[in-house]
């Protein structure tokens, strides 16, 4: 279905990632934000704040991010699309009710805007560090859907995309922006609500007797139902069978969970969304995302004009993990130039899937900023030229890194 | 490509000037313009600043590395970001906030008492697009109609016409400048 006119701020724009997110919540149908605010997502809620109540849409500053997370799922489960928006400390608190959410398959959407960590670390400027604690911050098994936009006008178009994904698949799904992407000013164009899709929930329409939460459809995604319309809903975080009634059986435990993770993993092909460049005949591949893939071209185009047949791979959404893709690659190219601003996250789902095909190379960043393109043309390089297979990956030493290690670890003003 | 530095405080529009110049650019003369801003945890009188970087295909990288122009409006943004400045580059500067070290290389210097212009026109606040229509004549990396469209939709609606006298005085002022 279209996106309601109401919704939609159709027009050209000069924003911030934040602010773009938040307007696309909005066109998204998003009628629902309980947050905590924290730098630097605050934009984006101040945003939605500002234009929430000329759609409609309810916001409340809760008491913490525990509570924030309460809150969206309670949300979801009366009707309405519904988001949280956070960073740093504040996605730690909220990872339980994140397993929550999944385990009673509740769509909702969570903006992380990542800054440098651990712990409070550096508010006000970047980093990528949150990627393995989306995808495996809550206990137990789950799937989840994370999203890595690179600008503010991809910050409108995947906060939609999110939002349908949400819906489609009954699960949390992440935007795993940063800080650079999310306080960076770009020009934005907000289309008309009649281009723009967005997926309706998916409520069960027959006799209330026959309904059950938790029974799939055959694409192994049950049907919703609104609080209080009248149909059975019992909603707890035990394993529970398909009307939602706790059980402890342990085949109820292996169906049940494993219908969690199939439901994303079997439909994976229609969720996973990547973007390649010249990687036919490349001899290297970077494969990056967010904020650092488009830093990275600018290494790559300086590794070019060396001479060196570079192509790109760009992990659009992160989770769930291309890994037929890099496998496929890994066996025609000599290696794989990963750039993150982590000290390693992305890298080992690539060494994974490379299962030692071609070399993975690792180009670090600490965070507070991003990387000097000139670090990842060097990486470029050295991988072309790298004749040995490498176990493991390889972390090359950017001038930053020199710089940590010649210095002794020591800290310079 | 322009890589283009604002520095001075917090509360002089210092980031309000990044989107100004950055939506002319984008919007309006339809290059590609990306700006950030970095502020200190103050609201107001800490150091501040933003950047723009202005270019005719995608901006890859997003942040300045060699500054082709510095607009300072305070000492301690001048002292800040000139060692970034090339030596090719430009410094616009509020002449009565900012005494400037020799120029280095073949840099040149564009002074204006913006601040003084502003306080002259009824609201030392508007001493930013003061500035903005110096920048506007003397670097060329926006065009007059471009900011002249993109002013009306940044500042609020009752100082829409200071603004744009404002601007107009700068503008004028870097024209006669770059005649002597």
């Amino acid at each position: 279905m279209k996106a309601n006119p109401k919704d939609v701020l159709t027009g050209t724009y000069y924003i911030d990632g934040d602010v773009a997110c938040g307007y696309g919540a909005l066109a998204a149908g998003c009628k629902f934000v309980a947050g905590y605010p924290i730098t630097p997502s605050t934009e984006a809620f101040e945003a939605m704040c500002r234009r929430g109540p000329q759609v409609g849409a309810v916001f409340i500053q809760m008491e913490d991010e525990l509570g924030s997370m309460a809150a969206v799922i309670g949300a979801a489960w009366s009707g309405v699309k519904s988001m949280t928006i956070t960073s740093g400390p504040g996605y730690s608190l909220m990872q339980e009710n994140i397993g929550f959410g999944a385990m009673v398959e509740t769509p909702f959407v969570l903006l992380n805007i990542q800054r440098g960590g651990p712990s409070t670390g550096v508010p006000t400027k970047t980093g990528q560090a949150d990627m393995m604690q989306s995808r495996w911050g809550s206990h137990g098994d789950y799937e989840i859907i994370a999203i890595a936009p690179e600008s503010p006008q991809e910050m409108f178009d995947y906060a939609i995309k999110a939002f349908n994904l949400a819906e489609k698949y009954r699960c949390p799904v992440m935007i795993m922006s940063d800080e650079c992407v999310g306080h960076m000013t770009e020009k934005v164009v907000i289309p008309e609500a009649d281009k723009i899709e967005v997926e309706p929930r998916r409520l069960f329409k027959g006799p209330a007797a026959e309904y059950a939460p938790y029974k799939p459809d055959p694409d192994l995604v049950p049907k919703m139902a609104k609080a209080g319309d009248g149909l059975k809903l019992y909603i707890t975080g035990l394993v529970h069978d398909e009307r939602g009634y706790p059980v402890k059986n342990e085949d109820y435990k292996a169906a049940y969970v494993r219908r969690l993770i199939d439901k994303i993993k079997r439909n994976k092909d229609k969720i996973i969304e990547i973007r390649e460049e010249a990687v036919d005949d490349a001899d290297v591949v970077v494969v990056s995302y967010g904020i650092s893939s488009r830093v990275a071209i600018k290494g790559v185009e300086i590794a070019r004009e060396n001479g060196i047949k570079v192509g790109t791979l760009r992990l659009v959404t992160v989770w769930p993990f291309p890994d037929e893709r890099i496998t496929e690659l890994a066996r025609k190219v000599k290696a794989f130039v990963v750039p993150e601003i982590n000290y390693g996250q992305i890298v080992f789902d690539v060494a994974r899937c490379s299962h030692g095909h071609a070399n993975v190379v690792l180009v670090p960043h600490g965070g507070a900023g991003v990387h000097n393109p000139n670090d990842i043309a060097d990486a470029i390089e050295y991988a072309a030229k790298e004749k040995k297979k490498i176990q493991g990956v390889v972390e090359h030493k950017t001038r930053l890194e020199k710089l940590v290690f010649e210095g002794g670890y020591k800290l310079k003003e | 490509m322009s890589e283009i530095r604002f520095a001075g405080y917090g509360g002089q529009g210092i980031i309000r000037s990044g989107i100004i110049a950055g939506k002319a650019a984008s919007i309006y003369d339809n290059k590609h313009a990306t700006m950030s801003q970095s502020f200190g945890p103050e609201a107001r009188g800490g150091a501040c600043s933003s950047q723009l970087v202005v270019s005719d295909s995608k901006v890859l990288y997003p942040y300045i590395t060699v500054a082709d122009i510095l607009v300072a409006m305070s000492q301690e943004g001048y002292d800040k970001f000139e060692p970034e400045l090339s030596e090719n580059g430009m410094l616009l500067m509020d002449e009565d906030l900012v005494k400037p070290k020799p120029p280095r290389g073949t840099m040149k210097v564009y002074p204006i008492p913006a601040t003084r212009f502003a306080e002259q026109l009824g609201n030392k606040i508007v001493a930013n697009v003061v500035m903005l229509g110096f920048f506007t004549a003397v670097a060329d990396v926006v065009t007059y109609d471009a900011m002249k469209k993109a002013i009306p939709s940044s500042v609020p609606e009752k100082a829409v016409d200071l603004n744009l006298k404002a601007f107009d005085r700068g503008y004028e002022y870097g024209k006669e400048l770059l005649q002597k």
